[in-house]
């Protein structure tokens, strides 16, 4: 039984990641958002040099964190809407296992990239190379954190027809910790002390959110449907 | 003892019981706020470095208890309804979202006014500030979800999926706050070391705290006794309720 939970598992994924790779602008919209987003900041804000480096951190960390939200409906929508997500409920593999794997692809096709893409958007707003690494790094402790937690939103608006303003309003404040501590992080490492108390807070989080959020998606789905 | 406690839980039960305690709820809400104000306002003895802004307190620290104890109770209730599937508890919860969300807006309010004469500011990026702040975005977070899902019985369970990822997270966010940078004063009354304030101060503080949980139960209790009524409207016994009017 759990192997055939586990092949259940890998196959949603394998399913998921090709459905990804198919309809490209589902995962390349988010990055593009992210980019712009971030490159408006030094048109509003004036392109001074110093400014910019000291804010950088926090505009990348809460334009990745807005990218992610914007893409979270995509995690159950277009299951919802043909009948898919009904049929895994029905399936006799354990369903918080089956909502891991679609959160696990959302992390793959938004979290990872927007960590990747994020040295790029660091250098442009000036920031030094040590902090960058410290921004990937807390981006990829963070992101995952991001899907999690926002998975619970997505499942609990999927069956709304606008529910994308009211998810907002239900995962930002939830966003809160995370953002503190993954800014905090790069600010903490760029002053010269030891970053390693906010990264071993975000773990924290992270295995936290790892273990109950599923939990409440797969029950806030069961609501939803 | 418990058969009876479930009998209660029905809404006829509960309308005629709540009925029968609302008038004695009411007079000691009166009672404790009048006693309460004017111990707090008049008979307390005035702060030597804040002169008599520091009155505000006695509403701004009972209304910032409140809004955390309210979610609790919201939480509580809603786990119950997700667990038990009991309507009054699905009821109790809903109609604790918009007296917990006035009572953190009390609190943020107060805290501003007081926070002018004092710090010179209204509005500070304070841990406590914030938290409070991200408190109110939780309750209003609830009610639009609420409002949002039109099926009542599943926008109850959403909403109470919602209020228990709230209370897991509120913690995680008062710490994380709390460390990020702090101007408040930390609390002058704990559990573990009891109270920093001089009794005379401290006990008008007690009156009021009581006086607003007073207060809660009986808007709660008149709220709730609304909905029941509206939900029942075609069961025999509201019918009888209201051709005995």
């Amino acid at each position: 039984m759990i192997n055939n939970s586990l092949h259940a598992f890998t196959s949603i994924v394998r399913r998921d990641l090709k459905l990804a790779m198919r309809n490209r602008s589902e995962w390349t919209n988010p990055l593009f958002f992210f980019f712009l987003a971030c490159s408006l900041f030094p048109l509003g804000i004036g392109p001074g040099r110093d400014t910019l480096e000291l804010i950088a951190p926090g505009i990348i960390w809460v334009t990745a964190l807005l990218a992610a939200m914007l893409s979270l409906e995509s995690i159950f929508r277009s299951d919802f809407e043909d009948g898919n997500l009904e049929q895994l409920m029905l399936s006799p593999h354990p369903f918080t296992i089956l909502v891991y794997a679609k959160v696990l692809v959302h992390w793959l096709v938004t979290g990872i990239p927007l960590m990747l893409l994020s040295p790029l958007l660091g250098l442009i707003l000036h920031m030094p190379a040590d902090g960058i690494l410290l921004l990937m790094f807390s981006l990829l402790l963070g992101t995952p954190v991001l899907s999690l937690i926002g998975s619970i939103g997505a499942a609990l608006t999927v069956g709304l027809k606008r529910g994308g303003m009211l998810l907002s309003l239900l995962i930002l404040p939830l966003y809160i910790p995370i953002l503190i501590f993954g800014t905090g992080a790069v600010d903490v490492g760029l002053g010269g002390l030891d970053a390693s108390g906010h990264f071993l807070l975000m773990g924290a989080i992270l295995i936290m959110a790892l273990t109950l959020a599923p939990l409440a998606a797969a029950a806030a789905l069961r609501v939803s449907i | 003892m418990w058969k009876y406690l479930l009998k209660l839980t029905s809404f006829k039960n509960f309308y005629q019981f709540s009925g029968k305690l609302l008038p004695w709820l009411g007079v000691i809400t009166f009672i404790l706020f009048v006693v309460g104000l004017y111990w707090s306002l008049v008979i307390a003895p005035i702060d030597y470095q804040q002169k008599d802004s520091y009155r505000i307190l006695y509403v701004h620290v009972p209304a910032a208890w409140m809004s955390l104890f309210v979610y609790i109770v919201m939480a509580t209730s809603g786990a119950i309804h997700l667990i038990w599937k009991t309507k009054l508890s699905e009821v109790i919860a809903n109609n604790c979202a918009p007296i917990g969300a006035v009572f953190t807006f009390l609190a943020l309010v107060t805290g501003a006014i007081w926070g002018q004469p004092t710090w010179g500011t209204w509005w500070v990026w304070d841990a406590r500030l914030t938290s409070e702040l991200i408190l109110l975005f939780l309750y209003i977070g609830y009610m639009s979800l609420h409002s949002a899902i039109e099926d009542r019985a599943s926008a109850a369970r959403a909403a109470a999926i919602l209020a228990i990822v709230g209370l897991v997270n509120i913690p995680i966010i008062h710490y994380s706050v709390d460390w990020w940078f702090t101007l408040h004063q930390s609390a002058s009354i704990s559990v573990s070391k009891g109270s920093s304030m001089h009794p005379s101060m401290y006990w008008p503080l007690f009156v009021m705290a009581t006086a607003f949980k007073f207060y809660f139960a009986t808007v709660l209790l008149m709220r709730t006794r609304n909905d029941i009524l509206e939900r029942d409207q075609n069961a025999n016994w509201v019918q009888e309720q209201e051709k005995s009017l």
